[in-house]
C-alpha cells in the first residue's frame, strides 16, 4: 500500500503539474482560436514519428542524436506530435541548442507518413547558415548557429511564410508559400548533439506576441476600410432596420418608437403586442413566473398549451422564484403587498443583473444602457447554453449554412462556394469580413443612436432580507410545497403523453435538490436562484411568443453575430489564419 | 492683390469702431477660414494687427474683457496658421511678448488660447527660436502651465520640442525641471499629448549626457522612463509613437545611459528601427529610421553584427536606391514628385547606415559590396548634385576602405579613385575630410589603385590640404604623403619633397596639432628609407632636417614623437654618406646617447638602433666611427643594455628599423 501511495505521489509531480499549467495558460493566450479538440497545438516531440538514431527525454522535449554521424545518411529528424493548427494564425515555437556537433537543421515538415530531407521540407542549417526549401541544395539566408543559441522558427498562417529567429532577433522572411499542415521537426546529425524545445513550456526569448500585435492591429484594420459592396443596397437602412428589430424584440417599446422616430422608419409589430411582451419579460426578470405564465395564458391564448416544454420549463423556473421568495404566489403571504415589494418599480425597461459570472456581458452593459439586456451575450450564450432545446439548436443548424448564402449574396463576384472547400479561403475571409463589419458599425449604431433614448434602468437589488426560504414564510412555504407536487405532476403527465424526456427530468431534479440544503444560496446548485438565469427563460418566451406571431424569433443582429462567430470557426476548419485575428469578441466592446 | 484690397478695406475701416467688440466680430466672421483673405488682411491692416495686439495686451476692465481678449488671440491665431508672410509679419509686430504676457492671466481659456497662438508661431521655421529664451520667467512660468490641461500640455511640449535647438537649450529646459514636469505625461490618456511628450524627450536627450543620465533614472507610475519607453516600441502602436520612443532610447544609449548590450537596446529599439527601414513603412519614416540605426550603433560592433542579420536589412536597403521607380514615373505624377522629394534623403540615409554598418566587421562588408550594383551606386553618389548624399556615399566608402580585401577588389574594379578625385577638388570641408580620409586609404602600397591615383596628379592636392586651416583636413593630407612615399620610388618621393616644399615641411613639423606632427615624422621616415634615397634627400636637406630634428628632440612633446623622431635619426644613420651629418654633430650624439639611458624601453631601443646604425657598416670609415663612439662612452651603455636589455624588446628593434603605413581609423 505504502508503494503505490508513493507511486500516485509521483504521478503528481507538483512541478511537472505547474509546467503543464503554465504551458496550458500560454497556449491558450498565444492561440485564443484554436480549438484544441480538434487540432491540438504540437506539445512535445513524437515518439512515434522519429528516426531511430534519435532519443528523446525530459518528457519528450529533449532531442539527442545516437546514430554515427559519419554521413548526410546518418542524418535523423524528429517532429512534434500534431501539426500546426491554422488557427494559430501566427505559429512559434524555439529550440536551445545545448550541445552542437557539426551540423543541426531546425525545420518544418508538411503531413507525411515519415518525415523526409528533401520533400517537402523546409529548414535552416546551422553550419552554414543557409536555408533549404525542399532541396538539398540552400540559400544564404542567415548566420550560423551553435551551442547556446536559441533558435525560433515563425509560421506565418496568414501569409504563408515563415521566418527564423536567433537569439531573439528575427532574421528575415525564409520561405513563402508554404502548404498546410507544417509539423515542428528538428535534425540532428552528428553524435553529441543535444537540442532542447520550446512549444510554449518557457517564455520564449523573441516576442512573439509583439508580432501577433502588429498582425492583429493589421487584419482589425483591414476589416474596418473593407468596402461595402454595392449589391448590399442600402447600408445605413440596413443598419437602421436591424437597431429597430433588435429593439423591438426585446420589448424596448419606446426607445424603439423614438429610434424609428429619428430614423424614418418603420415598425412591423405594433405597439400593444410590444408592450405585452415586455410586461411579460418584466415579470419573469422579476422572478413572478406565475403571474408571467398567468398573462401570457390570457394575451396568447393556446401557445404554452401547444408548448408543453415551455410551459414545464416555466413552471421549473416558478419553483425556484417560489424557493427564492420572488414568485407572487409565495409573497402573497407577506405582510406586505406584492405591489410594494415589487422589486422592479416602474422601470420602463427592465434589465437583469449583471453577474461577474459573465464578463462579456458585465462589459456590454456598462459602455450603454442599451446594451444592458445583453445585447449579445445572452444570445452567444444560448447557442452553447444547457436548455438547448430553444434556441441553441435552431441557430446553430440554421446559422451554418446561412452564413454561406450571405457570402454568396453579399461579397461582389463571388463564386459559389462550398463551405468546407480548401480553395474558398479568400471568399470565407471576405464573407466573414463583411459580417464583422456589419456587426461592429451595427453596435457602434446602437450605442451611438441609442444612448440618449433609453430610459435608465435601475437595478434593485433582490433584498437581503429575503433570503429565507419562500422569504421566511411557513404558508408560502406549504404552498411551495404543493407546488412542487403540481408540478411533479406535470412532469408525469408530459412523459405519459410526449415519452421521457431527460432534460425534464434533470430541471426537475435540480429544482427539488434546492430544499435538501439549509441555505439553498450557498449550495452546490444554488446558482440557479441566481436573478441571472431568468434571461434564458425569458428571452425563450419571447421568441415563442414572436413565432406565434408570424414574427422572427431570433432579430436580425443576433442572426448576423451568430454567422460571423459561425463563420470565424469555420475559417479555421478551411485553414484561413487571418481567422485568429479576426475574432468576434474582439469587436464587441 | 488689388481684389483682396478692395475686398478687405471695409474691415480695416470698421477698426476704428468705438466699440472694440464689433471690430472683433467683424473681423472674426471675415478672416476665419479662407487663407487668400487672411493674407490680405495681414498684408493690408497693418493695424488691424496692430489693434490686435494692443487690444491684447491691454487691461481692459469692462465685462466679458477676457472673452474679447480670447477672441482676439484666435483671430491672431487665425492668422498665423497663414502663409510665413503672416507669421513674419505678426513676428515684427511683438506677438510673441503679448501672448506671453497673456499667460499670466487666471483664465484657462485664455491660456490655451495663448498657448495655441505661440504655437502655432513657433513651430514656423521663420520665427526666431530665441525669442521663447529672451525673458528668463518665461520658461518656468510655461513649466507651472504644464499641469493645468492636457491642452496646454500639448502646446507647451511642441514649443519646446520646437525651441530646443542647441545644447544651451536643452539645459535650460532641463534646468528648469523639464523633465520631472513632462515624464508624467508619458502615462496621459491623451495619445496627443503621449506623443508630444515624447518627442520633446527626443529632443532633450539628443546628444546630451546629463539629459539622458537624469532620463534613466526617473520613474513614472512605479516604472523606469526606459521601461515605459520600450512599451511604446509595440508594434500595433502608431508608427510615429515606436520611431520616437526608439529614438528616445538611441540617444539615451548613445549618451551612456544604456548599455549598448541592454536588452531594451538589443531586443527592443535596434529590431524596432530596423522595421522602420521596412517598405511598408512611409518613405519620411524609412530614412529617419535609418538614420536613427545608423547613429544607434555607430561606435558597436556588436550591434552592427546583430543589425546586419536582422530582416534581410543590408538587402532591404538597396531598395532605397529606386526611388523613383519606373512604376511611379508611369502611374501618376503625385506619386513621381513625393518620390523624387525624398530620392535624395533615401539615398543619403541608405549611405550613412551602410557606411555605419561597415565601419567594423569585414563580414558586413563583403555583404554590403555584394549587394546588387552597391559600388556602382556609391561611385554615382559621389557625384550627385545633393551634398548630403555626397557626403553620405564617401562616409560609406571611406567605411567599406578599411578592408584589405575590398580596396584590392571591388574598389579597383570600379575605378572609386576617379570621381573621389573629383570630389576631392571642389568640396565643403566635411565632403573633403570624408574624401580624402579614404584617399589615405586608398594609397595604401597594397591597394591597385594607388598607381592610377599618383598619376593623376594628386601629389599637388594633398599638399595643399595640408595648408588647410583644418586640423582633420592637415592631417589626411600629410597622412595621405606618409602612405604614397612609402616604399615609393625616387620620383615619387623627389616629387612630394619637391611639392611639399621644405618650408611647408617645416611649418609641418611645429604644427600645433599632435597627429599631423606624427604623420609629418612618418613621411620624414618613410622619404628616408633605402640607402640611395637618404643620401640624396640628407644631402639637399640634411641642414633643415638635421636642425628640425635637434628641435624636437629638445622640445616637449610625447614619447611617441621622440621615438618617431629617433627612427628618423636611425634611418639618417642608416645612409651612407647621412652618416656623417650624425658624427659630425655632437650635439645630436649627446642626446643618442641621452636616450640610450632612457627610462622609457622604446625611446632606449630607438636610440640604441641608431647607434647600430652608426656602428653596423662595411664600409672602410667605420672603424674610425667606432673609435668616436667608444671615445664617446657608447660601448660602456651599450654592454650595460645588452645586460639589463629585454630580449623581447632586442627582437622589437626590428620593428623599428623600418616605419609601416598606417590604416586610417578615425
Amino acid at each position: 500500500m505504502a508503494e503505490l501511495g508513493a507511486g500516485s505521489l509521483l504521478l503528481g509531480d507538483p512541478a511537472f503539474n505547474y509546467q503543464e499549467a503554465e504551458l496550458n495558460e500560454r497556449l491558450k493566450r498565444l492561440y485564443p482560436a484554436v480549438n484544441e479538440d480538434e487540432t491540438p497545438l504540437p506539445r512535445s516531440w513524437s515518439p512515434k514519428d522519429k528516426y531511430s538514431y534519435i532519443g528523446l527525454s525530459q518528457n519528450n522535449l529533449r532531442v539527442h542524436y545516437k546514430g554515427h554521424g559519419k554521413n548526410h545518411k546518418d542524418a535523423a529528424s524528429v517532429r512534434a506530435t500534431h501539426p500546426i493548427p491554422a488557427a494559430c494564425g501566427i505559429y512559434y515555437f524555439e529550440v536551445k541548442i545545448v550541445s552542437k556537433g557539426l551540423d543541426f537543421l531546425s525545420s518544418l515538415l508538411p503531413l507525411s507518413p515519415i518525415p523526409g530531407w528533401d520533400k517537402h521540407s523546409y529548414g535552416y542549417h546551422g553550419d552554414d547558415g543557409h536555408s533549404f526549401c525542399s532541396s538539398g541544395t540552400g540559400q544564404p539566408y542567415g548566420p550560423t548557429f551553435t551551442t547556446g543559441d536559441v533558435i525560433g522558427c515563425c509560421v506565418n498562417l496568414i501569409n504563408n511564410t515563415c521566418f527564423y529567429t536567433k537569439n531573439g532577433i528575427s532574421l528575415g522572411v525564409a520561405f513563402t508559400d508554404l502548404p498546410p499542415n507544417l509539423y515542428p521537426t528538428v535534425g540532428l546529425q552528428t553524435p553529441g548533439e543535444i537540442v532542447d524545445a520550446n512549444f510554449g513550456q518557457q517564455p520564449f526569448v523573441f516576442d512573439i506576441e509583439d508580432y501577433m500585435s502588429e498582425w492583429r492591429a493589421k487584419i482589425h484594420g483591414m476589416i474596418a476600410r473593407f468596402p461595402i459592396g454595392e449589391r448590399l443596397g442600402e447600408w445605413q437602412a440596413v443598419l437602421q432596420n436591424m437597431v429597430s428589430t433588435y429593439l423591438v424584440h426585446h420589448g424596448y417599446c419606446a426607445t424603439a418608437t423614438a429610434f424609428a422616430r429619428a430614423t424614418e422608419t418603420l415598425i412591423q409589430e405594433d405597439q400593444t403586442s410590444i408592450k405585452n411582451r415586455q410586461r411579460i419579460q418584466k415579470l419573469v426578470l422579476a422572478g413572478r413566473v406565475g403571474e408571467a405564465i398567468e398573462a401570457t395564458q390570457q394575451l396568447y391564448p393556446g401557445l404554452l398549451e401547444h408548448n408543453p416544454n415551455l410551459l414545464f420549463m416555466l413552471k421549473c423556473r416558478q419553483f425556484v422564484e417560489m424557493v427564492n421568495g420572488t414568485d407572487s404566489e409565495v409573497r402573497c403571504f407577506s405582510v406586505r403587498s406584492p405591489k410594494s415589494q415589487d422589486s422592479y418599480p416602474g422601470s420602463p425597461s427592465l434589465s437583469p443583473r449583471h453577474g461577474a459570472t459573465n464578463p462579456n456581458l458585465h462589459s456590454a452593459g456598462a459602455d450603454s444602457p442599451t446594451c444592458s439586456n445583453g445585447v449579445t451575450p445572452p444570445n452567444k450564450n444560448k447557442s452553447h447554453n444547457k436548455y438547448p432545446g430553444v434556441s441553441s439548436a435552431s441557430s446553430s443548424s440554421s446559422s451554418s449554412p446561412s452564413s454561406v448564402n450571405y457570402s454568396e449574396s453579399n461579397s461582389t463576384d463571388s463564386t459559389k462556394s462550398q463551405p468546407h472547400s480548401g480553395t474558398s479561403n479568400q471568399e470565407e475571409t471576405r464573407c466573414v469580413q463583411t459580417i464583422l463589419t456589419t456587426v461592429s458599425a451595427l453596435l457602434c449604431e446602437v450605442s451611438k443612436k441609442c444612448q440618449t433614448l433609453v430610459a435608465v434602468c435601475v437595478l434593485v437589488e433582490d433584498s437581503c432580507a429575503s433570503r429565507q426560504l419562500c422569504g421566511g414564510n411557513q404558508a408560502a412555504t406549504e404552498r411551495m410545497i404543493q407546488f412542487g407536487r403540481e408540478l411533479q405532476g406535470l412532469n408525469e403527465q408530459l412523459c405519459r403523453e410526449y415519452g421521457k424526456n431527460v432534460t425534464h427530468k434533470k430541471m426537475l431534479q435540480d429544482a427539488f435538490s434546492l430544499l435538501a440544503y439549509s441555505d439553498p444560496w450557498n449550495c452546490p446548485v444554488g446558482q440557479q436562484l441566481d436573478p441571472m438565469q431568468r434571461e434564458n427563460i425569458c428571452s425563450a418566451l419571447n421568441s415563442a411568443i414572436l413565432e406565434s406571431q408570424n414574427l422572427p424569433k431570433q432579430p436580425p443582429l443576433m442572426l448576423a453575430l451568430g454567422q460571423a462567430t459561425e463563420c470565424v470557426q469555420l475559417m479555421a476548419r478551411v485553414r484561413s489564419g487571418s481567422c485568429s485575428f479576426a475574432r468576434v469578441d474582439n469587436f464587441l466592446h | 492683390m488689388c481684389e483682396v484690397t478692395a475686398t478687405s478695406r471695409h474691415y480695416v475701416d470698421r477698426l476704428f469702431h468705438p466699440d472694440p467688440q464689433k471690430v472683433l466680430q467683424g473681423v472674426m466672421t471675415e478672416v476665419l477660414g479662407s487663407e487668400l483673405r487672411t493674407e490680405g488682411v495681414v498684408v493690408l491692416g497693418s493695424e488691424l494687427r496692430t489693434e490686435c495686439v494692443v487690444l491684447l495686451g491691454s487691461e481692459l476692465r469692462t465685462e466679458g474683457a477676457v472673452v474679447l481678449r480670447t477672441e482676439c488671440v484666435v483671430v491672431l491665431g487665425s492668422l498665423a496658421m497663414g502663409t510665413e508672410n503672416n507669421i513674419k509679419s505678426l513676428v515684427d509686430c511683438h506677438i510673441i511678448p503679448a501672448l506671453l504676457q497673456g499667460l499670466v492671466c487666471p483664465d484657462l481659456i485664455f491660456i490655451e488660447a495663448c498657448l495655441r497662438c505661440l504655437r502655432t508661431v513657433f513651430i514656423s521655421p521663420v520665427t526666431p527660436v530665441q525669442l521663447l529664451y529672451t525673458d528668463p520667467t518665461v520658461i518656468p512660468h510655461l513649466m507651472s502651465l504644464l499641469s493645468r490641461s492636457p491642452r496646454t500640455q500639448d502646446y507647451i511640449t511642441q514649443i519646446f520640442s520646437h525651441c530646443c535647438k542647441t545644447p544651451e537649450h536643452q539645459t535650460v529646459l532641463f534646468n528648469h525641471g523639464a523633465i520631472q514636469n513632462i515624464a508624467p505625461m508619458l502615462i496621459s490618456l491623451s495619445y496627443k499629448v503621449r506623443m508630444q511628450a515624447l518627442k520633446c524627450f527626443s529632443v532633450l536627450a539628443y546628444e546630451n549626457t546629463q539629459v539622458s543620465m537624469t532620463l534613466v533614472n526617473v520613474l513614472v507610475d512605479g516604472d523606469l522612463l526606459s521601461q515605459v519607453f520600450v512599451r511604446m516600441l509595440q508594434r500595433d502602436l502608431p508608427i510615429e509613437m515606436q520611431l520616437t520612443a526608439a529614438k528616445c532610447l538611441t540617444y539615451m544609449c548613445r549618451a551612456g545611459a544604456i548599455r549598448t548590450d541592454d536588452r531594451c537596446i538589443v531586443l527592443k529599439t535596434l529590431p524596432c528601427l530596423v522595421r522602420m527601414c521596412s517598405k511598408e513603412r512611409l518613405l519620411e519614416e524609412r530614412v529617419e529610421g535609418a538614420e536613427t540605426l545608423a547613429y544607434l550603433m555607430e561606435p558597436d560592433v556588436e550591434l552592427q553584427r546583430i543589425a546586419s542579420v536582422t530582416d534581410h536589412l543590408v538587402a532591404m536597403l538597396a531598395d532605397y536606391f529606386k526611388y523613383p521607380s519606373s512604376v511611379s514615373a508611369i502611374t501618376d505624377i503625385k506619386r513621381l514628385d513625393h518620390d523624387l522629394k525624398h530620392a535624395h534623403e533615401l539615398r543619403q540615409a541608405a549611405f550613412k547606415l551602410y557606411a555605419s554598418l561597415g565601419s567594423n566587421d569585414e563580414d558586413i562588408r563583403k555583404k554590403i559590396t555584394e549587394t546588387e550594383n552597391m559600388m556602382d551606386r556609391i561611385v554615382s553618389g559621389l557625384s550627385e548634385s545633393s551634398i548630403k548624399v555626397r557626403l553620405a556615399a564617401v562616409r560609406c566608402l571611406h567605411s567599406l576602405s578599411r578592408s584589405v580585401q575590398q580596396l584590392r577588389t571591388s574598389f579597383h574594379d570600379h575605378a572609386v579613385w576617379k570621381p573621389l578625385m573629383k570630389l576631392l577638388q571642389n568640396a565643403p570641408d566635411e565632403v573633403l575630410v570624408m574624401a580624402s580620409s579614404t584617399l589615405c586609404n586608398l594609397l595604401l602600397e597594397f591597394s591597385p589603385s594607388k598607381e592610377p591615383i599618383l598619376e593623376s596628379g594628386v601629389v599637388e592636392l594633398l599638399c595643399s590640404l595640408t595648408q588647410s586651416d583644418s586640423p582633420a583636413l592637415r592631417v589626411n593630407g600629410i597622412w595621405a604623403l606618409m602612405n604614397m612615399a612609402f616604399q615609393a620610388d625616387q620620383k615619387v618621393k623627389g616629387e612630394i619633397v619637391r611639392a611639399l616644399g621644405t618650408e611647408q615641411l617645416f611649418r609641418l613639423l611645429s604644427d600645433p596639432d599632435t597627429n599631423v606632427l606624427m604623420k609629418t615624422l612618418g613621411l620624414l621616415r618613410n622619404l628616408l628609407s633605402t640607402r640611395p634615397h637618404i643620401d640624396q634627400i640628407m644631402s639637399s636637406h640634411g641642414k633643415q632636417i638635421m636642425q628640425a630634428v635637434t628641435l624636437i628632440l629638445e622640445g616637449e612633446h610625447s614619447i611617441e614623437v621622440k621615438e618617431q623622431t629617433l627612427c628618423i635619426l636611425a634611418n639618417i644613420a642608416d645612409g651612407n654618406t647621412a652618416k656623417e651629418l650624425i658624427m659630425t654633430n655632437d650635439d645630436i650624439l649627446q642626446k643618442i646617447k641621452y636616450y640610450m639611458g632612457h627610462s622609457n624601453a622604446k625611446l632606449q631601443l630607438a636610440a640604441t638602433f641608431c647607434i647600430s646604425n652608426l656602428i653596423w657598416n662595411e664600409e672602410g670609415s667605420c672603424q674610425e666611427r667606432q673609435d668616436k663612439l667608444r671615445e664617446l662612452g657608447f660601448v660602456d651603455i651599450l654592454h650595460k643594455l645588452t645586460q639589463a636589455l629585454d630580449p623581447n624588446l632586442c627582437e622589437r628593434c626590428d620593428t623599428h628599423t623600418h616605419v609601416h603605413a598606417h590604416y586610417v581609423i578615425g
